[in-house]
């Protein structure tokens, strides 16, 4: 049979089962995850994290995603991170620190009603970029901040 | 080059310390208020309760998140709030031990007891309050005597505090004796306090920012996130002085106690800003 | 339960902000017990939830590399005064906890 059509076929039915689910109410979050996704928390970069979580291998810079985070971390295992991601249609943002060991953080999937902002605290193990992947409209969007961890003199 | 005008400054302020001895507690008060204000224009005096936060927006940024919506203080404060108000075994309260019922008092301590020509501390006063009652006294540093002084503290948050040197050559002695302790170089690192506290206050040790030590005693007992609890005045007391290599010495003892007397005499004025939390 | 999370939940407009502190070790797994040299187990929230009035505005996966004790913020739109909001974990090996509240 033709291979592409019976491709075709199969996105309409899951297509219409989305569409029906949002008209129900019964959908909350676009994206749940199902299980705790083990092998994109174990991933040595964001790259393969990406895959693990949403199938994705390119993200498309976006100034519409600010990080707030200090310049320089007074302590490098409580840092504050505030992403507030603008765009419309939001669904997922994830929080990654590049150069630990397994950069991925958190995963954050969004009902349709919440806002792009979320605020949590995380371990860096030395300085490096905090980067945001916000998934809307079907795009991966990213932004990043680099954050300068040190060891301390006296207070730390 | 750097190195050697620091030592050479320190020299100089080790050989001034004999003379300015001579000092009342007043005009040492006014000069250590001046050297921090000029140091630091545009920071109101009260903005020193705040630390190295009051002159770092860096590091402010961090704290503000940390402590704006769950004060890491907020557990040990309730603590403390319920051990204060719950009667010993023989029914009597610590607020009986204490003027006002022990509310809105510390900003009164270190005071100089004249009949037995010592200083007092809050902490002091709580356990000799349990003693009399016939309970054992708190163990120093950390847990219940931190939680419980953080409560009486933090009832006295926003009065001034007002340490009183009377004229009485025997309390003229103690807080000489605590001024001596803040100028004197100790330890292998051979540094006083005012070494960084004072004369480097505002420049880098590594990557942190030395706090003046105008308003430090404010915002004891104080939450470190290097501690990962609550602790007093004297743990830091002790702590530093092992970061510079000195042995230190026991919490509550005769040198600590005449420290805090002076150096929390140095903020009279400032309002009482603890129980506090810093890095 | 719900002793380890404090909560928050205030109101703006119709845009309720919920801030929540979780009491956790958020273990790594990669620490090492300074006195017998064993590995502490890894112990994390791995799951986060979040509704509004029964209906999930959050669901999350977190990693080890959440700081202990985690804070966490949200945002969701179309909040009013008294709605419920209730904030839950489950942690690596299984143990939870879930709160509610308000929206005040």
């Amino acid at each position: 049979m033709n291979t592409k059509r019976r491709i075709f076929l199969k996105s309409t039915l899951a297509g219409s089962a989305i569409a029906v689910a949002v008209g129900a109410g019964l959908l909350s979050p676009r994206q749940v995850l199902a299980a705790w996704p083990k092998d994109a928390f174990e991933a040595k970069n964001i790259a393969a994290s990406l895959k693990g979580i949403y199938n994705a291998d390119m993200t498309t810079p976006s100034s519409d995603i600010e990080i707030k985070a200090p310049d320089i971390a007074e302590n490098g295992a409580v840092v504050p991170v505030t992403v507030n991601a603008g765009m419309k249609g939001i669904e997922s943002i994830s929080l990654f620190v590049e150069q630990n060991g397994t950069p991925l953080i958190a995963v954050f999937n969004l009902a349709p009603n919440a806002i792009g902002t979320v605020s949590t605290r995380v371990k860096m193990g030395k300085t490096s970029n905090v980067v945001a992947v916000v998934k809307a409209g079907g795009t991966m969007y990213a932004g990043r901040k680099e954050v300068k961890v040190t060891i301390g003199g006296c207070g730390g | 080059m750097k190195a050697l005008l620091t030592t050479a400054t320190a020299l100089a302020l080790l050989v001034g310390a004999p003379l300015a001895a001579q000092a009342s507690p007043q005009q040492d008060l006014k000069e250590f208020r001046e050297y921090y204000m000029k140091k630091f224009p545009g920071v109101p005096l009260n903005e020193f309760s705040n630390g190295v936060y009051a002159i770092d927006p860096v590091s402010r940024v961090t704290w503000e998140a940390i402590e704006e919506d769950f004060p890491p203080y907020e557990d040990d404060l309730k603590k403390g709030e319920k051990m204060f108000k719950t009667p010993f075994a023989n029914g009597k309260t610590y607020g009986s031990c204490f003027p006002n019922g022990g509310i809105g008092i510390s900003q009164n301590y270190p005071y100089f007891d004249a009949a037995n020509n010592t200083v007092k501390t809050l902490e002091q006063e709580v356990n000799e309050c349990r003693v009399k009652n016939g309970e054992k006294p708190l163990k120093a540093n950390k847990g219940d005597i931190a939680a419980v002084t953080a409560y009486m503290v933090y009832t006295s948050r926003g009065n001034k505090v007002n340490v009183k040197v009377p004229n009485d050559p025997r309390a003229l002695a103690w807080y000489e004796r605590g001024k001596r302790h803040f100028y004197m170089k100790r330890g292998q690192l051979n540094l006083s306090c005012a070494n960084c506290h004072k004369d480097s206050s505002g420049l880098y040790i590594r990557a942190e920012m030395l706090s003046p030590a105008l308003g430090h005693t404010t915002h004891f007992p104080v939450f470190r996130q290097a501690w990962g609890d609550l602790g007093t005045l004297h743990r830091r007391y002790g702590g530093c002085n092992k970061q510079v290599r000195a042995k230190p010495f026991p919490s509550q003892s005769d040198e600590y106690r005449a420290l805090e007397y002076f150096h929390t005499y140095m903020s009279n004025g400032i309002k009482v800003n603890g129980p506090g939390s810093r890095k | 339960m719900a002793d380890s999370i404090k909560i928050r939940a205030t109101l703006k407009g119709d845009v309720c902000t919920v801030k929540a502190l979780i009491k956790h070790e958020m273990e790594t797994g990669q620490r090492k017990d300074k006195k017998t040299g064993q590995v502490i187990p890894a112990h994390f929230i791995q799951e986060v939830n979040c509704t509004h009035n029964g209906s999930n505005v959050l669901n999350a996966a977190w990693g080890a590399a959440i700081s202990k004790n985690p804070y966490l913020s949200i945002e969701f739109a179309g909040a009013k005064k008294g709605d419920k909001v209730s904030l839950s974990w489950v942690d690596n090996k299984g143990e939870k906890d879930s709160t509610e509240t308000a929206i005040g």
